[in-house]
């Protein structure tokens, strides 16, 4: 990869993350088992099955969780190719790097012996289930939260996780950074675009990374001066520290019915993995 | 507004400024970039507090104290509205419904009427067709309008416009002007910030020339528009230089809508 292609291809990755964020934002408001469910019933249930994937030992019992996850993601009319590759692929790719030296590391029966030269690496039973069993866990959390994630408008999840009682200051970070994101993207689309169009020839790696740092601290100075504004124009709309939306939310019984149907699995789960 | 000032650190943006705005007026602050009109407008809005110097709102001083009252706040941030210069600062909910929305959630109104007000405004501002649109997505001149609504939805007593023609086309600009001019209500004020002087006369009766954090004149849009002298001292029109038959001349310069003449 070119050195001109890294920065271009960041960018253009980072337009793409906008356009998928948009996509999701028209995905939560299609009909499926998650939507159909309270906010608040959503988020403690996702939340739920969270702490039981972290609680359990075994790996069939993560394996049925992540199994559950799917199927709400089929049931809510979510991309399994779309969870595959924004997800799965890329957990894998992270996770995977943090479980490698578990293979080796962790003492047992060997499965495997890698000699190279002098240098003998022997894999061990044990060790294959560590790994597996940090990937696998990583994989679950990461998808139940993105069906979440994908399934709900990002202002219910807030309004739900105040009436869960986050702290409001907690709330309002994660709006702000959800909107402005956007908005800094483009930003920083633009500097690029317009540093390109003054550069002539091709620039050496240290002044790449010099232009690159300096984008970042204009970057930083302008969306600290962005947010300032943006909290002004909320006071001046009658904001005083609480998340209200028109949407009024009201346990019906089905979401009493899933929310139990959450925490059943999740307690069926921890108790087959403890 | 009694002899304020006001700095950011110790650069200062009002100096010593004195107004008196009543029920009705229609003003328009003119001055070129930095001369303190957005400043003043914030103030006005209680978003900043001068460092000296007194602001009462219908006899009730403007202190960042009497803000903090939940009953004088909200009445406040329902009579009076500011329209941000930038309509992204102002744009973060999802769809356009939920921005126009916004302010009447805030300010406690009940389900039915913020429903209500806000298909009227959507209706009313001919924006009805983005109601569902995310307004990341629309064109500058579509979120001039989406930011007007989003305050207008509160049929304030007092609006504060910083700018609100900068950066749009014609067409845009004369649709916003025609739209400040359609708001109509009972002794509505309307305070306008702007350097663009052709758009002066269709949205004020009183205009307030600032440079450096002071009112350096107050009069008509025809008396203010008229005196040269003082436009060129704003910084509001400029010496236009250019050739004629081999000879170049100066002559003062502003930009409108339509081309300008001039007498040799």
């Amino acid at each position: 990869m070119s050195r001109h292609s890294f920065l271009e291809s960041t960018l253009q990755g980072f337009t793409r993350a906008v356009s998928k964020a948009l996509q999701s934002e028209h995905a939560a408001t299609q009909p499926g088992l998650l939507q159909q469910l309270d906010p608040r019933v959503r988020v403690l249930g996702i939340f739920a099955l969270v702490i039981s994937v972290i609680l359990c030992r075994r790996l069939e019992a993560i394996a049925a969780i992540l199994l559950v996850a799917i199927a709400i993601a089929v049931a809510s009319r979510v991309s399994l190719a779309s969870l595959a590759k924004r997800v799965w692929l890329v957990v894998l790719g992270f996770s995977g790097v943090i479980a490698l030296p578990a293979l080796f590391l962790t003492p047992g029966a060997p499965l495997f012996v890698l000699r190279y030269a002098t240098l003998h690496l022997t894999i061990t039973v044990q060790g294959v289930r560590t790994a597996v069993l940090l990937v696998l866990r990583v994989e679950t959390a990461a998808t139940l939260t993105t069906v979440l994630v994908l399934t709900t408008p990002w202002t219910h999840i807030l309004k739900a996780l105040r009436s869960l009682h986050l702290p409001a200051e907690i709330v309002i970070m994660l709006a702000m950074t959800h909107r402005y994101v956007f908005l800094l993207i483009e930003t920083a689309n633009q500097m690029f675009e317009s540093r390109k169009s003054r550069t002539v020839g091709t620039l050496s790696s240290s002044e790449l990374r010099k232009m690159t740092a300096r984008t970042a601290g204009v970057l930083l100075s302008k969306s600290i001066e962005l947010s300032q504004e943006v909290y002004l124009a909320m006071l001046s709309r009658g904001f005083r520290g609480e998340v209200r939306l028109l949407a009024d939310f009201r346990l019906k019984a089905r979401d009493y019915a899933g929310l139990t149907a959450f925490l059943f699995t999740g307690c069926v789960a921890v108790w087959m993995g403890r | 507004m009694q002899n304020i000032s006001f700095s950011y650190e110790a650069i200062p943006a009002i100096r010593g400024l004195t107004l008196h705005i009543e029920e009705g007026d229609r003003i328009a602050l003119l001055g070129a970039n930095g001369s303190g009109k957005s400043t003043l407008l914030r103030i006005l809005d209680a978003l900043y507090f001068p460092s000296s110097g007194t602001v009462t709102f219908k006899g009730n001083a403007l202190t960042e104290k009497q803000l903090q009252h939940d009953e004088f706040s909200l009445n406040f941030r329902r009579r009076v509205a500011l329209v941000f210069q930038n309509p992204d600062v102002q744009l973060f909910n999802p769809t356009v419904f939920d921005e126009v929305a916004y302010a009447p959630l805030q300010l406690q109104w009940s389900k039915e009427d913020v429903i209500r007000r806000v298909q009227e405004t959507l209706q009313v501002m001919s924006i009805s067709h983005l109601r569902d649109r995310s307004p990341y997505r629309l064109s500058v001149g579509e979120k001039k309008r989406v930011a007007l609504a989003s305050v207008l939805v509160l049929d304030p007593e007092v609006l504060l416009l910083d700018e609100p023609t900068a950066t749009l086309d014609p067409k845009s600009q004369s649709q916003v002007v025609d739209l400040i001019q359609q708001w109509k209500g009972t002794a509505k004020t309307v305070i306008t910030a702007t350097h663009q002087l052709e758009i002066v006369e269709d949205i004020a009766d009183r205009v307030l020339v600032l440079e450096a954090g002071a009112v350096i004149a107050e009069g008509t849009p025809s008396e203010i528009l008229s005196n040269t002298g003082l436009l060129l001292r704003a910084n509001l029109i400029h010496a236009h230089r250019h050739f004629h038959d081999g000879i170049m001349h100066s002559h003062p310069h502003f930009h409108g809508h339509s081309p300008h003449e001039h007498e040799h």
